[in-house]
């Protein structure tokens, strides 16, 4: 089976997030990104179907900072092809990429047609998950999203995915391939590489590298940023002092102000 | 054992399961025989399918193969009790066990999350817990006494101080820190720190089987390192001392070392006057593995701990060499959960059992992984009432205070 893996980088949260002096984007004076925790579940995906039904894994990810190692990583990890996206926006929207990647992925020798394309359903700066269908659409292929598991059946051409809905309900659901996946997680967590081994990749392999051509630099955007905040508190919890006793008091208060008593 | 008074040896970082036979630390264990000491001796080695003694058999064997698929090494806390009994002298944790270790992470077909993150976090922030580097020194804003940076201060200091992750960002560690700095500051003792540029000495990547991970820290550390000024290190850390000690040197490290404990010690003539506030403890003195087991440090924390006015000191019936380990040490810190799945007693529960049998009411300690592990134990065994889990330098920085 051939498997597309479409990752991508975003924000890492564990460094505070500040708004750059714009007043649109993130300040990127100590921002550091980090690979889309969903991405990372469609590669482990990917790499179980490698595994269980043979094939090749190809991952595609639009540079920036960072991307070299998380690609190299993936090839470490088992990925057979990493191909880097160059030029265009630093940062874009969900639909900008997805049609971004809609037009280049054909031009890429030995990928399209492919089994399936896995990517996150979701990602920190697509809380909304539109890249993944977006694409799909693109591409004129199905699409599920929030798939936990997915059991391929390369001889006749489908897969059995499980899709999760709220309140802990799943959907099973027959796909005929190719197809979008849009992944929420994959059977087990995103596996270790060793650091010798991604070191091992980086010296012993090669990155493709595919320019996105000057006609689709610029991309209409509909949507616009007109401004970027964190959250303003509009409260605070009430912290109370005093004696066991005096706290009581305060507590028995503020009950009975509130007709709780 | 007269192999205890031989200098532990350095080992190299390029011995390998393939040219073990050509070093001589390889060829030591060909002179195992098979005695059992090292089996017998591990606090685990009864839940091990594969204890030193049956590896070093399985590598004569040439069936080394079946142990990197088993999970046995996973209960291998890199203590050095084995490597301290053993009648040949053979460094089954310093040399066999890490090569081993080594494969066992690559074949395993599962790995216990926690330790993965742990890794992971370790590699991209420089520390397990995955914390911003950009916090790391935070601590050093309350500490109380002025702490010099390099990286804001690049003037020549008599000693540049390791403190090491847990003791910056675990709270309990940036108390040691705290009292570490005072005691520092009284003595006079012309310190900097690296501040947020500091990263982990990586002696855990290397006994908990990623070699790749503690070979990136090493290099960044000696790069690091080397843009400061400094006559000596002294590092908090008794891993990080052993990483620096044992495993640097291969990077050609050479710079004069000490731990906190020894450090302290040699001051004792200066640090004593300032002992005036009685502490009426009875303390029981938990002996870390790197400090003392492996590099022979028994008597100085407890010298330190007599000069405090009002210490009494009682003995745990596992002591000096014979101590148990906390269960920190070759990743074990990040394998408590699961040794819960397998139903294993943590050593950290085994020894503060064996601390609170005493009756002493406070457990000393001078290794970081130490405090967090028997602070834990006690209140899973109902004991945290009874003692409380203090480090070497907060008790004498609580006994400075008059």
């Amino acid at each position: 089976m051939k498997i597309i893996v479409v990752l991508k980088m975003v924000p890492d949260v564990v460094e505070e997030l500040e708004v750059a002096s714009d007043g649109k984007s993130l300040s990127t004076d100590f921002l550091r990104l980090i690979v889309n925790e969903r991405d990372a579940h469609a590669l482990e995906a990917a790499l179980l179907i490698k595994e269980r039904h043979g094939g090749s894994v190809i991952v595609v990810g639009h540079e920036a900072p960072e991307i070299e190692e998380v690609l190299f990583s993936a090839l470490a990890k088992g990925a057979d092809r990493a191909i880097k996206v160059t030029g265009g926006a630093a940062e874009m929207t969900a639909r900008g990429a997805a049609l971004l990647l809609a037009k280049l992925l054909p031009t890429i020798p030995g990928v399209l047609p492919a089994d399936l394309i896995l990517t996150g359903c979701q990602a920190l700066d697509d809380l909304d998950g539109q890249t993944a269908p977006l694409l799909a659409c693109a591409l004129n292929l199905p699409y599920l999203g929030l798939v936990s598991r997915i059991e391929a059946d390369p001889a006749a051409q489908k897969a059995t995915v499980a899709k999760e809905y709220a309140g802990g309900v799943h959907g099973e659901f027959e796909v005929p391939l190719p197809a979008v996946l849009g992944i929420q997680g994959a059977e087990k967590p995103p596996r270790y590489v060793p650091v010798a081994k991604v070191r091992a990749a980086t010296k012993s392999q090669k990155l493709e590298s595919v320019a996105i051509p000057a006609a689709e630099e610029s991309m209409p955007t509909h949507v616009e940023v007109l401004q970027l905040s964190k959250p303003e508190s509009t409260g605070h919890a009430e912290m109370l002092e005093g004696t066991p006793e005096e706290l009581a008091g305060k507590v028995c208060e503020i009950l009975a102000g509130r007709g709780l008593l | 054992m007269g192999h205890l008074a031989t200098p532990p040896i350095k080992t190299s970082c390029e011995i390998t399961l393939e040219n073990l036979w050509q070093t001589a630390e390889g060829r030591k264990v060909l002179t195992c025989i098979q005695c059992g000491t090292c089996a017998g001796t591990c606090p685990y080695g009864e839940v091990m399918d594969y204890p030193p003694r049956r590896i070093i058999g399985m590598l004569r064997a040439g069936l080394l193969e079946e142990v990197y698929v088993s999970e046995s090494l996973l209960n291998c806390v890199a203590c050095y009790a084995c490597k301290a009994k053993c009648p040949r002298g053979i460094d089954l944790t310093g040399v066999l066990l890490p090569l081993v270790k080594e494969q066992v992470l690559l074949h395993v077909p599962e790995m216990p999350v926690e330790l993965q993150k742990a890794l992971e976090n370790t590699l991209r922030y420089g520390n397990p817990m995955g914390e911003s580097p950009r916090k790391r020194a935070a601590w050093a804003k309350t500490a109380g006494v002025p702490i010099r940076v390099f990286s804001e201060d690049a003037r020549t200091a008599d000693v540049l101080w390791f403190v090491e992750c847990y003791n910056s960002f675990y709270p309990r560690g940036q108390n040691i820190s705290r009292a570490t700095a005072k005691l520092f500051h009284i003595l006079g003792v012309d310190f900097a720190i690296l501040g947020n540029e500091e990263k982990c000495a990586g002696e855990c990547g290397r006994l908990s089987w990623e070699t790749g991970l503690s070979n990136t820290l090493m290099e960044y550390n000696m790069a690091l390192l080397a843009k400061y000024r400094f006559h000596r290190i002294v590092t908090s850390s008794p891993h990080a001392y052993d990483a620096f000690k044992y495993r640097y040197p291969v990077l050609g490290f050479n710079y004069t070392l000490e731990q906190t404990v020894p450090f302290l010690f040699s001051y004792l003539e200066h640090l004593k006057p300032r002992l005036k506030r009685k502490l009426n403890y009875r303390v029981t003195y938990h002996d870390s593995c790197c400090l003392g087991r492996h590099n022979n440090y028994y008597e100085e924390p407890r010298e330190l701990l007599r000069a405090i006015p009002g210490m009494q000191l009682v003995e745990m019936t596992h002591n000096r060499i014979n101590t148990i380990c906390c269960g920190g040490g070759g990743g074990g810190m990040w394998l408590d959960t699961y040794y819960k799945t397998k139903n294993q007693e943590r050593l950290s529960e085994r020894r503060a059992r064996e601390a609170v049998a005493t009756g002493a009411d406070v457990l000393a300690v001078a290794c970081d992984y130490e405090v967090s592990r028997f602070e834990d134990a006690l209140k899973v065994l109902g004991a945290d009432k009874k003692m409380v889990v203090k480090d070497v330098t907060e008790l004498l920085a609580e006994a400075l205070e008059d």
